[in-house]
């Protein structure tokens, strides 16, 4: 009895891979005779296609000799997050003389970023260098440093620097070890010491972005024990757009674009990066830490406002407006 | 053979008395609260702790660092002391073994407590980038845990033997167990060559694992922009830092299981006064590097660093500045120099002073440097602006430290707290140097 069934496994397996193997070549004979016939079928016709050529010219073929080549369909399918967007390198300058603390840029990154924290992104400063010098306001973003310290302690590689200058975080592989926050000199990491509560947002977002969670949309949603940061928008700079701390800023503070095109715009004004530093005198905060940010600063010189106007906007106790999140 | 059977009814080990039982019963107590605690954490996160975005590491790190400190304490006593034939380190040894497998193994689990998402532990070795100095870490702790073990278990394998027919009769699954660690030892010619030349590799291995793995702990720190961490005294300043701890912990078990086991006549003054003047010398070591850390930077502080100077020395965390530094280095130094204080005695309260002071070291060493960053602190909740552990981080470190004190007493409940087949050997061999020297 027993033998029997084996006999009969045996059989049934030997019986099972026969079939599989005639499936396979009948498959691949099919397909054969299949591209034949199309092949046969055009040339009966003779059909001739009007093409034109790279620079312009319309020129006819006969369909036959035509051949589809591979391309993506998609182009985001090929996009990869950790290199980013080619051939761009993104930069950032902040002109402190026209800072005013309007905290436009912090309401509007809060905004859009879900940010349901204690700290905000971006931040605002009330700097004085030495007790004598003029007091100024300065906004503060991730640098997006070109040698960044957070990525060089990063034991898994959750926070990574791509080639288009960003240093994102993937929310997905960090394991909340926080050295990246230890490491960053301008204490610019938030951190989700909590289940972030960003309500029906977080599921919303999950389905609206189309590769699902993702380093690119960083804080949609965040993630309980992973850090955020200011990560340029790259949601937004995809779609052709500004980040939003430069469109919501009403005094044109922050100018983005691109170094290798060497604009810089504010939306309002669009000018050349290298000459912007050279006229305002551009450097970059902790320069001699040698981590290359790419936010450049325009020194607080020839005021367009008062420093005084920023005060009743001050607050050292909050950043993030948490009124309307019930 | 007499003299044997006497050694073996002093040094086996025994069943926990009345006091055994209750210690064990409090610190099983305290472990119990505290993964009670560490479930909460995992449950509502890290906000059950007092660390925020400033504040990103707290006790869990300094508890951490004070792990990986006391664990050096088997590389020096046991390696350094062996390979340069020091008699005397023979009744400590057990001991400084087992305190230094509790310890590196408390750290390994302490490492953990602190990450947010201990879910994704094995990314740490799917991505592990080797820049990172966790990596370095998540490669030298189980390397050090692994020799430590070995460290403490080749000397062991006589002893085993020893128990195994010392138990014969009394207690049948003990000397049956024993039987089994002892890897059927008969105390051969061979089988002494090869445990005596497997020590001496060991023993040579651990020296440098120790010293990279103390390195590595300080450069978790030093490899960060940080004031007060950036620094490239580091690496020394923790090596002679763990030199002092391991000690100091060493010290106070000694004492304790000396008292306990009523060891006094194989752990003499004479141990005592050699420990002590060790401690000395350490905790010398350790102030010389403190200057360099503390004093010297004074001349040319940037404004950063002359903030966080002056909030340890003077500010909110000078009580733990100065306890840590008087307390945990120069009270024991002056204690010990006096032939008085090198006794069992004063030793028992030199050893808290120097476990405590080096616990709070690392406190002030992780702390102040987080709270004064770069660019002001602003925006934040006013309490971010300081920081002291909350009630989870306490009762969560607290069982740390009890589970370390568990496989401490464990150990010690089970395995001879002074090696038996070495001290009958050392009997034989040198007769006279026992009678000249207590
Ligand atoms: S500013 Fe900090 S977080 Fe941003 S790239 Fe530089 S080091 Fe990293
Ligand atoms: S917290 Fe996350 S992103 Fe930061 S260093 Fe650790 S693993 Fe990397």
């Amino acid at each position: 009895m027993r033998d029997n069934s084996l006999k009969a496994r045996r059989n049934f397996l030997g019986k099972g891979f026969k079939i599989g193997l005639v499936t396979i070549l009948g498959g691949i004979g099919l397909s054969k005779i299949a591209s034949r016939l199309n092949a046969n079928s055009n040339k009966s016709e003779e059909y001739k296609m009007d093409l034109m050529t790279t620079d312009g010219v319309i020129i006819q073929v006969n369909a036959s000799e035509v051949q589809e080549i591979e391309q993506p369909t998609n182009p985001d399918i090929k996009y990869n997050v950790r290199e980013g967007i080619p051939n761009r390198k993104f930069v950032m300058v902040i002109d402190l003389a026209k800072c005013k603390n309007a905290l436009n840029c912090v309401e509007s990154c809060n905004k859009h970023h879900f940010v349901t924290g204690d700290n905000a992104w971006i931040k605002v400063h009330k700097m004085q260098d030495s007790k004598d010098s003029a007091p100024y306001w300065m906004p503060r973003t991730c640098m997006h440093c070109d040698k960044p310290a957070c990525v060089t302690v990063c034991p898994v590689d959750a926070t990574f620097k791509r080639r288009d200058g960003l240093v994102l975080i993937d929310n997905e592989r960090c394991i909340g070890c926080r050295f990246c926050m230890a490491a960053c000199p301008y204490s610019i990491r938030v951190f989700n010491w909590s289940d972030p509560e960003q309500g029906e947002m977080s599921e919303v977002m999950m389905h609206a972005v189309p590769e699902g969670l993702h380093p690119e949309y960083a804080g949609m949603p965040s993630i309980k024990g992973t850090p955020d940061k200011c990560d340029f928008c790259p949601h937004t700079i995809r779609k052709g757009e500004l980040p939003h701390c430069v469109k919501a800023c009403p005094n044109g503070v922050f100018y983005f674009g691109d170094q290798y095109e060497d604009t810089v715009t504010n939306g309002e004004e669009t000018l050349r990066l290298g000459k912007l530093l050279e006229d305002k005198a551009g450097y970059r905060i902790l320069e001699e830490l040698g981590t290359e940010p790419r936010v450049y600063y325009l020194p607080p010189v020839n005021r367009l406002v008062d420093f005084e106007d920023g005060l009743e906007n001050y607050d050292k106790y909050q950043s993030v407006d948490k009124s309307d999140i019930e | 053979m007499k003299n044997h059977q006497g050694l073996l009814e002093d040094l086996a080990p025994r069943k926990f008395g009345k006091r055994g039982k209750i210690w064990t019963g409090i610190l099983l107590i305290f472990i119990a609260a505290g993964i009670v605690a560490y479930i909460d954490q995992l449950i509502k996160g890290q906000v059950v702790t007092n660390m925020r975005d400033y504040a990103l590491w707290g006790i869990y790190i300094s508890n951490f660092v004070f792990f990986v400190a006391t664990s050096f304490v088997g590389s020096v006593t046991v390696a350094v002391l062996r390979l340069t034939k020091n008699k005397w380190r023979t009744p400590l040894v057990r001991i400084a073994e087992i305190i230094s497998l509790a310890s590196i193994i408390m750290a390994g689990i302490t490492i953990v407590l602190d990450m947010a998402r201990p879910d994704r532990l094995l990314n740490l070795f799917l991505y592990a980038r080797l820049q990172s100095p966790i990596t370095w870490d998540v490669i030298i702790i189980p390397t050090y845990i692994a020799l430590s073990f070995l460290l403490l278990y080749f000397p062991l394998l006589p002893d085993f033997a020893l128990l195994k027919n010392y138990h014969k009769g009394k207690n049948s699954t003990l000397s049956k167990w024993y039987g089994r660690l002892s890897l059927k030892w008969t105390g051969s010619k061979a089988q002494k060559a090869l445990q005596e030349k497997s020590i001496r590799l060991v023993a040579f291995i651990i020296i440098p694992v120790g010293i990279l793995l103390q390195t590595i702990d300080a450069w978790l720190f030093s490899t960060t922009y940080r004031v007060g961490w950036d620094s490239t005294n580091m690496g020394a300043y923790f090596i002679s830092g763990a030199f002092v701890a391991g000690l100091g912990a060493l010290i106070t078990v000694v004492c304790i299981v000396r008292k306990v086991r009523k060891l006094e006549s194989y752990i003499t003054e004479y141990h005592f006064d050699k420990l002590a003047k060790f401690l000395v010398l350490a905790c010398l070591t350790y102030l010389y590097f403190n200057v360099n850390e503390y004093l010297i930077p004074i001349f040319t502080a940037t404004v950063e660093e002359e903030i966080h100077l002056n909030a340890l020395v003077f500010g909110e965390y000078s009580l733990l500045f100065w306890f840590s530094q008087i307390v945990g280095l120069i009270l024991p130094i002056i204690i010990l120099i006096f032939e008085a204080g090198r006794r069992p005695g004063p030793m028992l309260v030199v050893g808290f002073m120097v476990v405590i002071g080096s616990w709070w070291k690392r406190y002030i060493i992780v702390t102040p440097t987080l709270l004064s960053p770069f660019l002001p602190i602003e925006g934040v909740p006013e309490s971010w602006q300081s920081y002291f552990p909350s009630l989870h981080e306490w009762i969560i470190t607290v069982a740390t430290l009890a589970m370390a004190l568990l496989i401490i007493t464990l150990l010690i409940r089970y395995l001879p707290a002074v090696p038996i087949q070495r001290t009958a050997d050392e009997k034989v061999m040198y007769p006279t140097e026992k009678d000249l020297e207590p």
